[in-house]
């Protein structure tokens, strides 16, 4: 293969985050992006759903753990729900607290996931993954 | 010049004052939040005193850093990230210096006041707590004790404002009428350093005092 868009065999994959206030939420929501895959999702996927004590809220220590275990050197792509979710995960960005390469996707949460698994899946860059997540926002539901 | 221990000082009287006024900030919160402004701002506080107990670091931003570092993880929602990022912001104005002047921390407060606006995209005028810190920070060139009445102000001055920002911006009209929570809260933070400025300054009469 020499198209331009293949993938190497054996390249790293963008690791996938989902931060929810909900653990319940962000649970749900990478079962239904993986299961958009057929075969199951090739890329890792990990969730920082609510507090380290199961209440709601965002955590900042979650977030952090789950983008170092979905990090494999492609870059991790984060996204997130709502306000503090939002907000949690940018300024770990500033303070630089997350993987080189981490980057916030500007993309609806639940569809958003559903197009950044699925594309990271394929192999595809940080930048594709970005872009078919943010995609998800022009879908017009009537 | 204010050392590292007036910056821990400074922290400790927000803890108290956010303790005092926990049930407040989330009665404001009540109507046009999540009703849990005053309970997270007091776990988040709280865990800055804690650490601080364990050890105040060496220098006035290095205080500043942990105490915004510990607000990041233990808050929980929105203020933790805002609330972290100003002192974070603020603290790494200031380097690592053992001691600070007043003009060094009025233009240290100022960035981190832009690092919030930055964070949140919010402005003046949107119903948040840059509407309190926004004129505090701009008084601090006259002294702390009108930083502290000029952010009171602002805060009073939220109620007819419409939220922009926010779970609050979700009520549109319905907003407005009701003081908003993080403005208040903002101006417990330059309340806490007027009465630390004031404490400090009456115990050791001004330098060039004559």
């Amino acid at each position: 293969m020499s198209g331009t868009g293949s993938v190497e065999e054996g390249a790293a994959l963008v690791g996938i985050v989902l931060v929810s206030h909900s653990a319940a939420v962000a649970r749900s929501v990478s079962e239904l992006a993986s299961a958009m895959v057929a075969g199951g999702p090739a890329a890792l996927v990990a969730v920082a759903g609510g507090t380290p004590d199961g209440a709601l809220g965002t955590s900042a220590e979650l977030i952090v753990a789950a983008a170092r275990s979905v990090d494999r050197g492609a870059g991790v792509a984060l996204i997130a729900d709502l306000g503090s979710s939002v907000l949690t995960v940018k300024s770990l960005l500033l303070d630089e607290e997350l993987p080189p390469g981490s980057r916030l996707l500007d993309a609806p949460f639940l569809e958003g996931a559903v197009a950044a698994v699925v594309t990271a899946s394929t192999g595809a860059p940080l930048d594709a993954v970005a872009l078919a997540a943010g995609e998800a926002y022009a879908y017009r539901k009537v | 010049m204010r050392d590292a221990e007036f910056f821990g000082r400074w922290m400790a009287a927000v803890a108290v004052s956010v303790e005092r006024e926990a049930d407040r900030l989330t009665e404001l919160d009540s109507p046009i939040g999540d009703a849990d402004h005053g309970s997270n701002l007091l776990r988040g506080f709280l865990a800055v005193r804690a650490a601080l107990d364990a050890g105040v670091p060496p220098s006035p931003g290095a205080v500043l850093q942990l105490a915004g570092r510990t607000l990041i993880g233990a808050v929980g929602g929105a203020s933790g990230p805002l609330y972290g990022t100003l002192l974070r912001r603020t603290g790494k104005e200031l380097g690592d210096a053992p001691e600070v002047s007043d003009d060094a921390l009025r233009k240290a407060l100022y960035a981190g006041v832009g690092a919030v606006a930055q964070l949140g995209g919010a402005a003046p005028g949107d119903k948040t707590m840059l509407d309190a810190l926004v004129p505090g920070v701009a008084a601090l060139s006259t002294s702390y004790r009108a930083a502290a009445e000029a952010a009171l102000n602002g805060a009073l001055a939220t109620v007819p404002l419409q939220a922009r920002k926010g779970r609050a911006s979700y009520l549109g009209e319905r907003s407005i009428g009701h003081q908003d929570p993080g403005a208040t809260s903002a101006a417990l933070l330059l309340g806490a350093l007027a009465d630390t400025a004031d404490s400090a300054d009456a115990a050791a009469p001004a330098e060039d005092g004559e």
